[in-house]
């Protein structure tokens, strides 16, 4: 243990520890904007700076560990004017464009401009005069709000592993930016979103469908469907200040009903459907010899980077749609022919907790007789503005239920939204599915928590079959290899991109706390242990509509509807392996 | 594509990544988009990181030069002599920027910081020649001559192919 003063206060840390860390250890708040937790720092932006007694300069406190004896201020006047002046000159070289702004009052660097003082223009900056990347479907990008920060460019590169975007040029004409800046659509992005969490500011955000969203609503020709995922109602709370890990369904379904959406259904139902269609195909590519490991097709972010980096492993994707895609398929066929619906007239909306999605729903292969699955997509943050807009509060807003009968689901649906939670709900059902049996226990602890590769091995009825559970898409190469190497030992391995699963989805909340990310995994456990049923084969709607419909898991019909085929991007895109 | 420069290298080491970039321009006079994207899957590098290395140092140029590199200098003798307004009739007269290169690739502007004559201060250079206490109404009748010159070229190439 090293001694040291911080602002007259003993502190007691740990050697290596960070000043920033110490500080923080004993209530002292220092602003960050460059820095990230976990990751080596690099002290670039400098707002962390601290005075220490006998060093002349100021020290970064982010990047300097504490010494035996240091004797640190955090709130002199010099570094306080330092600080202040960093961000003058940050605000003077950004827009003024506040009010209008998507990160209005969610800005870290209005905050720092609130917490500093700032009352005047002292440097009459010159701005940026870049042009918006639209190019994507699901991002935007705005460089003249971008404050170099590099988050988004550590996060893509360290995090990720994916580094569609780096730092070019030089002094005032930096950029982050694709290669060639030839637009986020023909590069390595996979368009998973953790950039737009990081940003502090508005320079990485989504695309919005909204307008298409209401102009739907609004027309009187239209039957517009809402769908929600489940990692959505564990963190839309968080925009409301109500409790981390507040499970709002009934709301969310009363405030979508208010919003004028004509039936409100759960993507937890096709999450059950996904687990019968899935579960069949992996017990029949163990049983007939088919390419094995399987992966999971869940995640369209994990899709996008086998098409673009190893389009040869394409065959050990599951063909199973992901879940909102089979949920708008079975509403345009199996739903309208019910409801005596034109498919024309059916307009299907996903609130997603991911960026991505949006991409996906655009995909030409995820159509039935050239009509989009899923119309638009949602994410998280642009439902909470919608909501607003609406008048629509959570506080006093009643509950109510899914419409039915695409509404029903089981609690095995419900933790999809977290990283092994596909894998769970799967085994669940497979084995049953093969014994006849359930699983002694249902909780996988092994495929739970924030590991980068989590596994197991299910005996079942004497053969071992090993999964694996990839957390964050910057974890999957080293599995790709073995693959490559004929040297995996799985036979299925599901894949999310964002680590965490969708509960850290990129369209979620802004302002991450990994404690946030704990209470929303918990919410899904919670809502998986409460459930009436617990595993997806015990679905009475899934059971009917195979009855009704589909006849079996994978027959002929549930294959031209349920599943799809991929890409080789590789060929497209120029990538980088 | 690029074997005969990666040959000196070792792969998935990305402290060459410099010397390979130089070692490209050596070859193409300028960095060509699929040889960095060559580059960078021989360093394992993601080609945007490679891009941003690329941009960073002025030594590196992403588009080709032309016949002519007009290099202008603007060093403290030759801005006092009114060199700007050189580089201001240079761009107009060609109708690109400096760094640029105008579409026919006959003439590059660049600009260097001294090119060591400031007693003939403002100087310009066309690829080996120099041009000293140069003056505005000069530069058409300078620029005339190497067009002249390559259109020349260009008609005995023509020719001698006839042949």
């Amino acid at each position: 243990m090293i001694e040291l003063s911080i602002n007259n206060i003993k502190v007691k840390a740990e050697e290596g520890m960070t000043i920033l860390d110490a500080a923080k250890s004993v209530g002292i708040k220092i602003p960050t904007l460059c820095h990230m937790k976990d990751l080596f720092p690099t002290g670039a932006c400098r707002i962390c700076v601290v005075e220490v007694d006998g060093r002349g300069g100021l020290i970064p406190s982010c990047a300097y560990p504490v010494e035996e004896g240091m004797n640190i201020d955090t709130n002199s006047r010099r570094v306080k004017t330092a600080r202040k002046t960093i961000v003058e000159l940050l605000v003077e070289n950004h827009p003024q464009d506040c009010l209008i702004c998507v990160r209005n009052k969610n800005c870290e660097l209005q905050d720092l401009s609130e917490i500093y003082g700032l009352r005047e223009h002292r440097y009459a900056g010159e701005h940026k005069d870049h042009a918006i990347d639209i190019s994507s479907a699901s991002m935007e990008r705005d460089p003249a709000k971008c404050i170099l920060c590099g988050r988004c460019v550590r996060m893509c590169n360290e995090v990720q592993k994916v580094g569609a975007i780096d730092f070019t040029n030089r002094g005032f004409t930096s950029n982050v930016t694709t290669p060639f800046n030839k637009g986020l659509n023909v590069s390595d992005c996979i368009l998973c979103g953790q950039c737009i969490l990081v940003c502090p500011t508005a320079a990485l955000r989504e695309k919005s469908h909204a307008k298409e969203i209401v102009n739907s609503i609004n027309d009187k020709n239209k039957y517009t469907i809402v769908q929600i995922a489940p990692a959505v109602r564990a963190s839309i709370g968080e925009e409301y200040n109500l409790p981390l890990g507040s499970n709002v369904t009934g709301q969310l379904v009363t405030g979508l009903k208010r919003l004028g959406f004509k039936k409100v259904f759960d993507t937890n139902f096709a999450a059950d459907l996904t687990i019968m269609e899935e579960g069949t195909e992996l017990i029949s590519r163990i049983k007939n010899g088919g390419k094995l490991p399987m992966f999971t097709s869940c995640c369209p972010g994990w899709v996008k980077y086998i098409e673009q980096n190893s389009p040869e492993l394409l065959p050990h994707v599951s063909t199973c749609k992901s879940p909102h895609e089979m949920e708008g398929a079975v509403l345009k066929t199996y739903y309208a022919k019910k409801m005596g619906l034109n498919p024309e007239d059916i307009y299907v909306v996903s609130i997603m907790p991911c960026t991505v999605k949006k991409f996906e729903s655009d995909r030409p292969e995820l159509n039935i007789e050239k009509l989009q699955d899923v119309d638009a997509v949602l994410t998280t943050r642009e439902l909470v503005r919608m909501f607003k807009m609406a008048g629509i509060d959570f506080n006093d807003l009643p509950e109510d239920e899914f419409d039915n009968p695409l509404g029903e689901s089981t609690g095995a649906a419900a933790i999809f939204g977290t990283s092994g939670g596909v894998m769970e709900a799967a085994l669940r059902t497979a084995y049953h599915e093969l014994t006849g049996e359930n699983l002694q226990s249902l909780e996988m602890f092994d495929l739970r928590g924030g590991g980068g590769v989590k596994e197991c091995t299910v005996d079942v009825d004497g053969m071992d079959v090993n999964v694996a559970v990839v957390n964050g898409i910057g974890n999957v190469d080293p599995i790709l290899e073995e693959i490559k190497n004929g040297q995996s030992k799985y036979h299925f391995i599901e894949v999310m991109a964002c680590p965490g699963g969708c509960i850290n989805g990129g369209g979620q909340p802004i302002h991450q706390k990994p404690e946030k990310i704990v209470k929303r995994v918990q919410a899904l456990y919670e809502i998986d242990e409460k459930a009436k049923h617990r595993m997806s084969h015990e679905n009475e709607s899934v059971k009917k509509i195979y009855k009704e419909f589909f006849i079996e898991p994978n027959s002929p019909k549930a294959h031209d509807i349920l599943h799809t085929s991929y890409v080789n991007r590789k060929a497209i895109l120029h990538t980088k392996k | 594509m690029h074997d005969k420069i990666f040959i000196n290298y070792t792969a998935k080491d990305r402290s060459n990544l410099i010397a390979l970039l130089q070692d490209v321009q050596e070859i193409y006079g300028y960095l060509p988009e699929d040889a960095l994207l060559d580059v960078a899957s021989f360093i394992g590098m993601p080609l945007a990181s490679v891009y941003g290395v690329a941009t960073f140092y002025n030594q590196f140029r992403l588009t080709p030069l032309g016949k002519y590199v007009i290099r202008i200098c603007r060093g403290t003798a030759c801005h006092v002599k009114n060199s700007n307004n050189i580089l201001f009739a240079l761009e107009t007269e060609l109708g690109i920027n400096a760094g640029e290169t105008t579409r026919d690739k006959l003439f590059t502007i660049e600009t260097v910081a001294c090119i060591g004559a400031c007693s003939i201060a403002p100087v310009i250079s066309i690829n080996e020649e120099y041009y000293g206490r140069l003056t505005v109404k000069e530069i058409p009748k300078i620029l005339k001559k190497y067009k002249k010159e390559a259109q020349k070229m260009n008609e005995s190439e023509t020719q001698s192919v006839g042949a």
